[in-house]
């Protein structure tokens, strides 16, 4: 572990932390702008945590300790899972702990921990979100797993960031396992931020909601730290987008003005894809919820067939 | 007259020390055996004496001696709770630890060898410790010692048998168990197996006076005999018409591929049949619930991985070249035993039922890990099989520890609340918190989550997936992606029943009063329990040590071993190169704890812990009560609703005009109805048919003996 390495890991994490909710600022700001309406501003999020983080925080009355200790675990997961991916530099030290199917458990293991959370308080609304976000789940693991795999067999690693480092020396041509796999991947981010076609973000009815009826009971500082997870889990997964599918500028390692250019880079791409998934949940509409298991159903299929493709054509 | 034959490592002997008669009476022991290449001795019983030259073996069978004695003394104390409970089990436990202890430093020694003079005079039973062995005699004295501190504090008076008659089954069902890992020829093997099917039938129909329970165990006799035909059959075939039914003797056999293939077939509808595979199943969902909990933690965890034990002695020792074809079998009926067995666990409704299904998918998920190790071998891949077996074998400790600890936390809610269907429990976190949060781990190492048990050998199967595009054929290339694909889709699913288990009983609101006054769990219960999770953490925190202790096994089955390739990392798992794939679970459990605990200080310095308690959000709507949560059936239905074409559905749905509307689902197994029921119906018909001759009259059955007599002669005298 050198000290450039320990030091892009840290700045990797404190950037992640502090970025992500601009990301999801950024979003809103395309989306209002698409919709012709007036956007908060960007930094929205950041006063919106300053604000929670400060209220008191109201706790059903029988809620167990798993419903108070499930947001710092979800947090920790997140926070977890935007150290290993590679998104400035591929020198991560804590990189070897946690491989591409590691990283799909890590999101399964919050998944599982914000679901016993909804579950723990015994409304009804706590466990609807809790069963439609463990059948979103359930089919969208599978489908993120493969998407990974395609990349996988094409660089001959699970670890991602000798992923990152072969995809981005290899010529620029189009994989055509790759583009079906970035199709899959797509489709599987949107089910799992909660974006629109899968859930509107910004609904108020509870019976159309899956990841906000989950968060339905918190308050104050869990609902605080519940919604930056939310916006770290859609930084990480915009970060594995482009670790895959567009990994030209991430430092390698012993590179340390690579690192400096890194970040603008990130930026940059981070600005394109958010401004893209904006307009991407402008011009589709909110599906049933029963439309939802066939919708990801298409995305493990084309996964699949991406893997299968490689096998077949050997790229 | 009691003789013992034993071998010790390093001795040879060319001529046997004793006079021509005795060594005469074993006169196997002077055949030479190619693959020992050593002859036992026989030494005289005060060489027994001399502990300090005790072999491992020697140990072993001194604790199943043990555990055959307390057996006894549980015969002779019948109705003595306080004696059971306090004294048999735990000592019976403490047996269990002795033999994990055994095993674990048995798995590096050299394969052992012993012949005891019990069965009939020119048939003595033969056992061997070798690593296969060693591996499940681990499993079976881990597993032991936290389910017999479980049942200390859990069996009671009044529960359909005796207290020292549980014991005895008990301690005789363990005893069985071990002596099935041990066995070295088939007849020694068939009556262990045998034994084991008999005790535990007397364990699942312990409370033999309610009718499904005497139904399901009828049921499992059954089939456990069914398969002990085709693994007679298998070992028929293996011995080749040489007529020595000893397990050195079959590996020694040159079989051709056909009578081998038969072998294979017949292993695995035979051990199929103990372990649950498609369509042999229909036994496991009703016998697991019907027995006691201890009992089914045992079975689940323990016996079921006998099966796999006999799967894996075959197919890698006895059969020493296996097929192509084989493995693509074995992976095929293991997918589809998985896929099923999650399905239906998904959709159950009965907390022990869904445990039980739970178990049928991790058979099969067993299955299919083995037939990818045949597939490696068949093409002469054995480093990958190698990575295969580790992961099957990983998963058969992980799975064992995990699902005893859910089996026996649904024992101390059964015996708590006196409730098994999930409809009436709930929100037992607050008046069980030993039980729930032990069972949460046992929760999260099932559904297999990383830093957990579970997560291991998903892991290291995976691993094995993604390397597999070497194999020759192009049609199994890209059949491998298939199955990587069901496996994860089957992993997901199993996350799915345990977040619907865990939530619908420990968590929200109790569905009926009496839940408030349920207990927690005993002293005794808690300490089983505790064992069982920390197994779990283990397991899952330290894959490297542990798969340096599975090495010896897979040197023994295939060749190669993992060992040294991981033994460079110490708390990083890297099965080839750090640039291919590693895993740090215990990196990655500080991870998540160091976020948990910055997040938490840095929160409480930088603002305030302030926590007001108030009533849940009710959306305006406030005559919400306990019965408004999600039940277990709407928790599974997506999953009914998507895999429809599985399940045998009845339904009775109200209709608006009803005066009293009732609404039922029953969800089927469609095996029972095509497979089962023809079956009987058949039986019983040909049954009826040859019941014709049973006339009632004598002048017509002296008229059957003279006709047979008549038909004798006549073929005599030709």
């Amino acid at each position: 572990m050198t000290g450039l390495g320990a030091f892009s890991q840290l700045l990797e994490i404190v950037m992640a932390l502090l970025l992500a909710p601009l990301l999801g600022g950024w979003i809103n700001q395309w989306r209002a702008w698409l919709q012709n309406r007036s956007a908060p501003g960007l930094l929205q999020p950041y006063r919106m945590l300053h604000k929670l983080f400060n209220k008191e925080s109201v706790v059903a009355e029988h809620a167990s300790p798993l419903f108070r200790g499930a947001p710092y675990i979800v947090f920790g997961c997140m926070a977890l899972a935007c150290a290993i991916i590679p998104t400035l530099s591929t020198d991560l030290p804590l990189s070897p702990a946690a491989d591409a199917i590691a990283l799909v458990g890590l999101f399964a293991l919050a998944r599982v921990f914000i679901s016993l959370a909804a579950m723990d308080v015994g409304t009804s609304f706590g466990t609807l979100g809790a069963r439609r976000e463990m059948l979103i789940g359930f089919l969208a693991e599978p489908a993120l797993l493969m998407v990974l795999f395609s990349a996988s067999l094409i660089s001959k690693s699970t670890s991602l960031t000798t992923i990152v480092e072969t995809l981005a020396h290899r010529d620029l041509a189009i994989y055509p396992s790759l583009a079906l796999a970035g199709v899959a991947f797509t489709m599987v981010s949107l089910a799992e931020n909660a974006r629109v076609p899968v859930d509107n973000p910004a609904t108020h009815l509870e019976l159309t909601m899956i990841h906000e009826a989950l968060i339905l009971e918190y308050s104050g500082r869990h609902l605080a730290l519940l919604e930056w997870a939310a916006c770290l889990k859609l930084f990480a997964y915009s970060c594995i987008g482009l670790a895959l599918f567009f990994p030209w500028g991430i430092a390698e390692a012993e590179a340390p003005l690579a690192l400096l250019l890194a970040m603008p880079v990130l930026i940059l791409k981070l600005a394109i894809g958010g401004a893209l998934l904006a307009l991407l949940e402008t011009l589709s509409a909110k599906m049933r919820i029963f439309r939802v298991p066939e919708f990801l159903a298409t995305a493990f299929l084309l996964a699949v067939i991406g893997m299968l493709v490689n096998i077949l054509l050997g790229g | 007259m009691v003789r013992f034959g034993r071998v010790r490592p390093g001795q040879s002997l060319d001529k046997p020390r004793l006079p021509r008669l005795q060594a005469g009476f074993f006169g196997r022991s002077e055949r030479h055996d190619p693959y020992h290449q050593r002859v036992p001795p026989i030494v005289t019983a005060g060489g027994l004496l001399a502990a300090t030259r005790w072999v491992h073996l020697d140990w072993v069978l001194l604790v199943v001696a043990a555990w055959l004695l307390i057996a006894v003394v549980g015969v002779f104390a019948l109705r003595r709770l306080t004696l059971v409970a306090r004294v048999l089990f735990p000592v019976g436990g403490a047996g269990g630890l002795a033999l994990l202890g055994i095993a674990l430093s048995a798995l590096q020694g050299s394969p052992e060898v012993a012949v005891l003079p019990i069965g009939l005079p020119q048939l003595p039973f033969h056992f061997r410790l070798d690593s296969l062995s060693a591996f499940f005699l681990m499993v079976i004295g881990g597993i032991s010692v936290g389910v017999s501190a479980f049942a200390a504090g859990y069996f009671r008076k009044g529960e359909g048998t005796p207290p020292g008659l549980l014991a005895f089954e008990y301690h005789l069902f363990l005893a069985s168990m071990v002596l099935v890992v041990l066995a070295d020829d088939a007849y020694a093997f068939m009556v262990m197996w045998e034994t084991m099917a008999l005790s535990s039938f007397f364990l699942v129909t312990a409370n033999h006076r309610i009718v499904e329970i005497q139904r399901a165990g009828y049921l499992y006799l059954l089939v456990a005999h069914i398969g002990a035909i085709g693994i007679l059959l298998c070992f028929g075939v293996l011995q080749a018409n040489s007529g020595d039914y000893t397990f050195a003797n079959m590996r020694a056999q040159q079989l051709s591929p056909f009578w081998a293939s038969l072998a294979f077939l017949l292993a695995l509808f035979g051990f199929g049949a103990k372990a649950g595979i498609l369509p042999l199943h229909v036994w496991l969902p009703e016998a697991h619930p019907a027995a006691p909990s201890p009992v089914s933690a045992l079975m689940s965890g323990v016996m079921l991985k006998t099966a796999i034990y006999g799967v894996l002695r075959v197919l890698f020792d006895l059969l020493q070249t296996p097929i192509w074809w084989w493995g693509l079998l074995l992976l095929t009926v293991g997918l589809a035993t998985a896929l099923f067995g999650v399905v239906f666990a998904a959709v159950q409704v009965d907390m022990k039922r869904l445990l039980a299904y739970s178990s049928i998918e991790n058979i099969g998920l067993l299955f299919s890990g083995i037939g990818l190790a045949v597939l490696f071998s068949a093409y002469g891949m054995q480093p990958m099989a190698a990575l295969a077996l580790t992961a099957v074998l990983y998963h058969v400790a992980g799975h064992a520890f995990f699902k005893s600890l859910l089996f026996v936390g649904t024992g101390a809610v059964l015996h708590a609340t006196g409730e098994r269907n999930l409809g009436k429990l709930g929100g037992l976190i607050r008046y069980m918190p030993w039980v729930a949060w032990l069972m949460l781990l046992g929760v999260l190492a099932s559904a297999g989550l990383p830093p957990f048990a579970g997560f291991v050998s998903e892991w290291l199967l995976l691993q094995s997936f993604l390397f597999s595009p070497g194999l020759p054929s192009a049609f199994l290339n890209m059949l491998i992606p298939v199955v990587a694909a069901l496996i994860a889709l089957i992993a997901a699913l199993a996350g799915y029943t345990m977040v619907k288990f865990f939530g619908v009983i420990f968590l929200g609101q109790p569905r009926e009063e009496r839940l408030a006054r349920a207990h927690d769990a005993s002293g005794w219960e808690r300490l089983g329990m505790l064992w069982l999770a920390a197994g779990c953490l283990v397991l899952g925190l330290c894959p490297v040590q542990f798969i340096a202790v599975i090495d010896p096994v897979t040197q023994l089955l295939v060749g190669v071993g993992m060992g040294e390739a991981i033994a460079a990392g110490n708390w990083l798992l890297v099965p080839v190169a750090i640039e291919r794939a590693s895993y740090g679970p215990a990196i990655f459990l500080l991870g998540v704890a160091a976020s948990f605990a910055l997040a938490f200080l840095l929160v409480r310095l930088l603002y305030h812990g302030r926590l007001r308690r108030a009533a849940p959000w009710d959306c305006g709507y406030p005559w919400q009560n306990a019965r408004m949560q999600d039940t277990a059936e709407g928790f599974g239905q997506p999953i009914r609703q998507i895999f429809e074409p599985f399940f045998r559905m009845q339904r009775e749905l109200p209709s608006p005009f009803d005066a009293a509307p009732h609404y039922r689902v029953s969800v089927g197994d469609h095996f029972w109805h095509w497979l089962y029921l023809p079956l009987a119906a058949l039986v019983e018909r040909l049954a009826r048919l040859i019941g014709l001759l049973q006339q009632g009259r004598i002048a017509v059955y002296l008229l059957y003996s003279f006709v047979t007599l008549m038909i004798v002669l006549a073929v005599v005298k030709q």
